[in-house]
């Protein structure tokens, strides 16, 4: 991916468990570690010495997530305008939607779309869906939302394509705030009912 | 340092925010690198001054004008050589000329509060936005150690940018970096976001949809529509579309200060 980066596709444990192996090593003047879906873009500095940091990519092994850390709990008013079109299209009662997404413990697999914006894998298959046909031109900040078989929580308002569920008052994203992002690659998270 | 105003915005002009080097290492959050459009003429200007070259400037598409409020010294690309100003002085920063955007640097750097440690105004996020508009004052560092220089020298715009093979070059058919370079593209459209090139035909060979994957500054994108795009600054940090070819990052800025209609030709 040009003169200082490479795109590495479907790299040894997966994406997630990958970037986090290299991240674990630490490795001088690499810049950015950005996990998706099936892939892992590594940057780094210029000047830096390609053909070592390549090498060094080449031998790194995947780490997993450490299930011992804390998870986060996300609250959520399962209020959303899209509760019941995907009670009615999944053939579940509203309850038992209810029940599915927050009965799950979910990873933040990737970030991307916006600053904060968490991919969540861990979401049940009965409740994995298409993006809505017409995405709304605006989704409030706080929007707990499915789509395509992730889960996510818009951190500001945005055009959003997602299946809204309900909504959580925590802010997901703070530039002020250390770790500004709550849903960083890695995070285990849970959905509770408030 | 001081919260004491310096500058205050006359005109803002067009497409004016304060950069700086950008904010890096945050990708793997959806946060954009940001920075100065033209990182080199930007750094070329904050040495002028004597800052050091992470100092954060005015970037304009044109049309800004500035009055000092106290004695100020900058350097711009629109002077010859860095200016002092005394209190009531203005410098106006002219559009168009020979490049799409141009620098203010201030001697002691635009002193506003750092946002995930950068002064960089994102566009695309929003993050470390400073309202610009007339009548806002903003302050400036302290004053450097360095001397300022005697002129400006300013590098002309290339017309030619390096580019090399992306990571999806096989979603296309026949040769698409041969089309790329084969005759010069024309920018449709600009922002600190991207650069939208007309000129190539490039042709996919699949209608299947690409996960969305990790870009760069330089990386150049192909949608449905054909017409491909440059990644800038403001770049989201994942996109689904196919990434053809990477400009040269030392060639990137040569593409971005393409004024619209003008063309860039590329080379392998």
């Amino acid at each position: 991916m040009g003169e200082h980066a490479v795109l590495v596709e479907d790299p040894p444990g997966g994406p997630a468990a990958w970037s986090r192996g290299v991240r674990t090593c630490d490795l001088p003047d690499v810049v950015d570690v950005v996990p998706a879906a099936h892939t892992v873009l590594v940057r780094w500095t210029a000047g830096a010495p390609r053909e070592s940091l390549l090498d060094a990519l080449r031998s790194i092994s995947p780490v997993a997530v450490d299930r011992h850390a804390p998870e986060l709990v996300v609250p959520v008013r399962y209020d959303g305008p899209d509760l019941d079109s995907v009670a009615t299209v999944t053939g579940l009662p509203t309850d038992q939607v209810v029940e599915l997404h927050s009965g799950a413990t979910y990873e933040v697999a990737f970030c991307g779309f916006a600053p904060g914006f968490g991919y969540l894998t861990g979401l049940p298959d009965r409740l994995h869906l298409p993006r809505r046909a017409t995405p709304r031109t605006t989704v409030p900040a706080g929007s707990v939302a499915i789509a395509a078989g992730y889960a996510a929580v818009y951190p500001g308002a945005s055009p959003g394509g997602w299946h809204v569920l309900g909504a959580t008052h925590l802010t997901l994203f703070d530039p002020g705030r250390e770790p500004p992002a709550l849903l960083a690659p890695g995070v285990r998270v849970r959905f509770e009912p408030t | 340092m001081t919260a004491e105003v310096a500058l205050v915005v006359v005109e803002p002009g067009i497409a004016t925010t304060i950069q700086d080097d950008g904010r890096h290492g945050l990708a793997h959050l959806g946060v954009p690198p940001a920075g100065a459009v033209d990182p080199a003429l930007a750094r070329l200007l904050n040495r002028l001054v004597g800052n050091r070259t992470g100092a954060a400037l005015f970037e304009t598409a044109g049309g800004l004008v500035v009055e000092a409020r106290r004695a100020v010294t900058v350097a711009t690309s629109r002077h010859a050589a860095p200016l002092v100003l005394r209190p009531g002085e203005r410098v106006a920063m002219p559009p168009g000329g020979d490049r799409q955007w141009h620098y203010l640097a201030v001697r002691g750097g635009i002193d506003t509060r750092p946002v995930l440690g950068s002064r960089s105004h994102d566009t695309l996020s929003g993050l470390g936005a400073t309202a610009l508009s007339t009548g806002i004052g903003v302050s400036i560092g302290e004053e450097p150690g360095e001397p300022v220089a005697d002129i400006t020298p300013i590098v002309p715009v290339g017309d030619v940018a390096r580019i090399g093979r992306g990571p999806r070059l096989e979603w296309f058919d026949g040769d698409p970096l041969g089309a790329l370079t084969a005759r010069p593209l024309t920018v449709v459209a600009s922002s600190r976001v991207g650069v939208r090139l007309r000129g190539a035909v490039l042709v996919r060979v699949r209608s299947d949809e690409l996960a969305s994957e990790g870009l760069v500054r330089g990386a150049i994108q192909v949608p449905p529509d054909g017409d491909p795009i440059m990644m800038l600054a403001d770049h989201p940090t994942t996109g689904g579309y196919p990434v053809v070819a990477v400009v040269h990052p030392d060639d990137v800025a040569t593409v971005a200060q393409h004024l619209e209609g003008t063309s860039i030709r590329f080379r392998l």
